[in-house]
């Protein structure tokens, strides 16, 4: 079971989902703190979650105020590099380039994609914690104490 | 009469920890990110640093009794060892948190270190030039942590060591007899 875990997070660095910075995290679990990375992504998920909300409702309104919306993909891009999720903030780049040229276009198609790399990503994690979990703590848990 | 004494001179000079330990270092993270907030905050720990997380520069301000109704009483006693703040934040940023900090008496000479994801080097002269001890590109590695932690440590230790001395020299002053019995001790 640990090897399909250790398999599934592989896969998760050589489809270029998740970079080094994944790596870091799981460095600073423990056994006194085996749940770490799990943690971080959740949190992630859920101020992504608001952020893609707020998003959507300043793409919908038509307006494309373009500082605000770059404004929010900072924060979003900021969230992605501190987790690792490589391909969301490849999306938020390209994201923040079409606002600083202002092309509505580019950023409406950009958003679409930035949230499937979004959603494939969580459900991919989800179902790597739930495995590794399931797994014990060996496999999550790196730092030696 | 020496033999009585001798154990307790020896117990003294022996126990490091009558002399007390270097207190761990008191780091304060400013961050409007929950998530950066929860990263920063495990780096602190796994350092060893006592750590104090504020999600804003305003209630960093306020921790530090810097606020808008400015209160001295109570504050003489808060120890922080560094700041540690994030630039890009909404409302007061890291760079204006920064100058607060180096404008007040009581903790401009705690170092401030600045995070940002943005490597923009006239952001980087900006900070440095009002007194910043260092800038981190974010995501901040657990490296640039134990450095920082390292440098600040030395500077501690050296006051720690100090200290221990002097103990010493009092202690030896008030047993001149068995001075000789300082040279058992580790």
């Amino acid at each position: 079971m640990q090897r399909e875990v250790a398999l599934i997070k592989q896969s998760l660095f050589d489809q270029g989902y998740l970079d080094e910075q994944f790596m870091e995290l799981e460095e600073l679990q423990d056994d006194a703190n085996p749940n770490f990375v799990e943690e971080v992504s959740a949190l992630y998920f859920k101020d992504s979650a608001r952020l893609i909300n707020n998003i959507d409702q300043a793409l919908e309104r038509g307006t494309f105020d373009f500082n605000r919306l770059d404004s929010y993909m900072h924060q979003f891009k900021g969230s992605s590099t501190s987790i690792g999720a490589s391909k969301v903030k490849a999306e938020c780049t390209t994201f923040r380039e079409y606002c600083r040229a202002g092309n509505a276009e580019g950023c409406l198609r950009t958003f679409q994609q930035l949230k499937k790399e979004h959603s494939t990503l969580r459900k991919k994690l989800e179902h790597y914690f739930q495995l590794a979990r399931q797994a014990g703590p060996k496999e999550t848990a790196r730092r030696p104490k | 009469m020496a033999e009585v004494l001798l154990p307790r001179k020896m117990e003294i000079a022996n126990d490091p920890s009558k002399f007390g330990s270097p207190d761990p270092l008191h780091v304060l993270a400013v961050d409007d990110s929950h998530v950066d907030r929860k990263f920063i905050e495990r780096l602190l720990r796994v350092s060893s640093c006592k750590v104090t997380v504020v999600d804003s520069a305003t209630r960093a301000l306020q921790y530090l009794g810097l606020g808008v109704e400015e209160k001295s009483v109570g504050f003489e006693d808060l120890k922080v060892n560094l700041i540690m703040t994030d630039y890009s934040m909404p409302g007061m940023t890291g760079y204006e948190l920064l100058k607060k900090i180096k404008e007040s008496s009581a903790f401009r000479q705690v170092p401030v270190v600045i995070m940002s994801s943005e490597n923009i080097l006239p952001r980087i002269d900006r900070c440095l030039e009002e007194g910043a001890e260092d800038f981190l590109l974010k995501p901040v590695k657990l490296s640039d942590v134990k450095r920082l932690r390292d440098s600040l440590m030395k500077v501690e230790d050296l006051s720690f060591t100090k200290s221990i001395q002097k103990r010493e020299l009092e202690t030896e002053n008030a047993y001149p007899v068995h001075s000789q019995l300082k040279r058992a001790k580790i």
